[in-house]
């Protein structure tokens, strides 16, 4: 390669490793900042502010959704598997809100540790499938859970 | 080592040439890819369990946004090879992919925000994926206005190649975002890795689609580099020839 090409080549690389450089720094920087909400056990560890806005996230707790029968109040928990962070908040859900699925909720965190949120958003995951499949998978695990409560 | 090869394929009129024989090529394969990628993809493909109809929109959104990133790596790579070689055809590659790629971002922003409506509860979130999708957007449209910021093409080129070769950093920020922080988005369907965790009926044509997109790509740049190379070739004697021959043609049909 010619010298003049070769020094230039030096140079593009050298941009490069400074600007990946400074990436990571900032990246390590922002470290856990950058992340869109508290997960329910880092509430429950008290790392996350009270009453400032914040998020908090996680999969909505089966048979834990308590509506008011005549407002649009609603109460319920997330958990992340480690802790549970209760969530109350007036107002309607999106269509993807369903126990067993995750959610992230906003709002300020009260004296009780209770999240009285102004915003619920649902978050889904990557899988996607038809919902014949959805069935049979479902059909086929109550099976296998069922098969295995009558061998124990 | 060898070098011709690389500088013949430098030539803006071996470019000019050689792609003029490919375009009806790529054009009947990019309509063929998106016309069946399409019909198949939201009429035929079963709807999600979950989600329903809406999750359709994957068939735009995806190889969009798949193809916003990869062309910030070919758009990057057209600039250095710039800067090192000095090949003129590479800052024309790099100066017509940033209004494609800048077009492509914003429509993989839109149909998200189309997306999240419906599913998350709203347009627009300031997750790390989004945020960092829209710094891609600014990337874009700064690598453009550079171009024209600067009397002299020369410099323009040279500011744009930096400002694209800085950039790179954010495509694998972009890329590992949705592992590395909690965001609303979910992780990546389709991995390098692993099997797809996607229904295979749902699948193929959001594979389809995503070879239409590449196709759609590469047609949409040859044809705006065509475009430049005329218009940055314009006082040397083969445009000059093409252009009067086109001309005595035009007369010739016309009379």
């Amino acid at each position: 390669m010619h010298p003049d090409r070769k020094q230039r080549l030096q140079i593009v690389v050298l941009i490069l490793v400074a600007a990946s450089v400074a990436a990571g720094l900032i990246i390590y920087m922002l470290g856990q900042n950058a992340n869109y909400f508290y997960t329910a056990s880092q509430i429950a560890n008290g790392d996350a502010p009270k009453d400032v806005f914040i998020r908090g996230g996680g999969m909505v707790v089966a048979g834990s959704v308590a509506r008011e029968s005549d407002s649009l109040a609603v109460e319920f928990q997330v958990t992340d598997g480690g802790a549970n962070l209760v969530v109350r908040y007036a107002g309607i859900l999106p269509d993807l809100f369903a126990e067993g699925e995750a959610a992230i909720a906003a709002g300020r965190l009260n004296e009780q540790g209770i999240l009285v949120a102004t915003e619920v958003l649902a978050k889904h995951d990557e899988k996607y499938t038809p919902p014949e499949v959805a069935e049979s998978m479902n059909a086929a695990y109550k099976a296998k859970q069922q098969l295995k409560a009558e061998i124990l | 080592m060898n070098w011709n090869w690389f500088y013949r394929m430098g030539s803006p009129k071996w470019f000019y040439y050689t792609t003029s024989r490919w375009l009806p090529w790529l054009g009947v394969m990019t309509l063929c890819l998106l016309v069946t990628g399409l019909v198949w993809g939201l009429a035929f493909a079963p709807e999600d369990a979950k989600q329903g109809n809406s999750f359709r929109i994957i068939y735009l959104h995806v190889p969009a946004s798949l193809l916003a990133l990869a062309g910030y790596f070919l758009m990057a790579a057209a600039g250095a090879i710039g800067l090192i070689w000095r090949m003129k055809l590479s800052f024309m590659v790099m100066k017509c992919a940033a209004p494609l790629g800048a077009v492509l971002t914003f429509l993989a922003l839109f149909t998200g925000a189309i997306w999240g409506k419906p599913t998350w509860g709203s347009y627009w979130v300031w997750d790390a994926r989004v945020t960092s999708m829209l710094i891609l957007l600014f990337l874009y449209l700064g690598v453009l206005a550079l171009q024209y910021a600067f009397q002299s093409q020369e410099v323009g080129n040279k500011a744009s190649a930096i400002l694209a070769l800085i950039g790179t950093v954010n495509i694998p920020i972009i890329y590992k975002s949705v592992d590395w922080w909690f965001t609303l988005h979910q992780p990546s369907t389709i991995k390098f890795t692993e099997a797809p965790s996607m229904h295979p009926d749902m699948f193929q044509p959001l594979l389809v689609m995503i070879l239409g997109f590449y196709c759609f790509y590469a047609l949409a740049l040859f044809m705006s580099v065509r475009v430049e190379i005329l218009h940055r070739e314009r006082k040397t004697a083969w445009v000059r020839d093409l252009v009067s021959q086109v001309a005595e043609e035009r007369v010739g049909v016309n009379s």
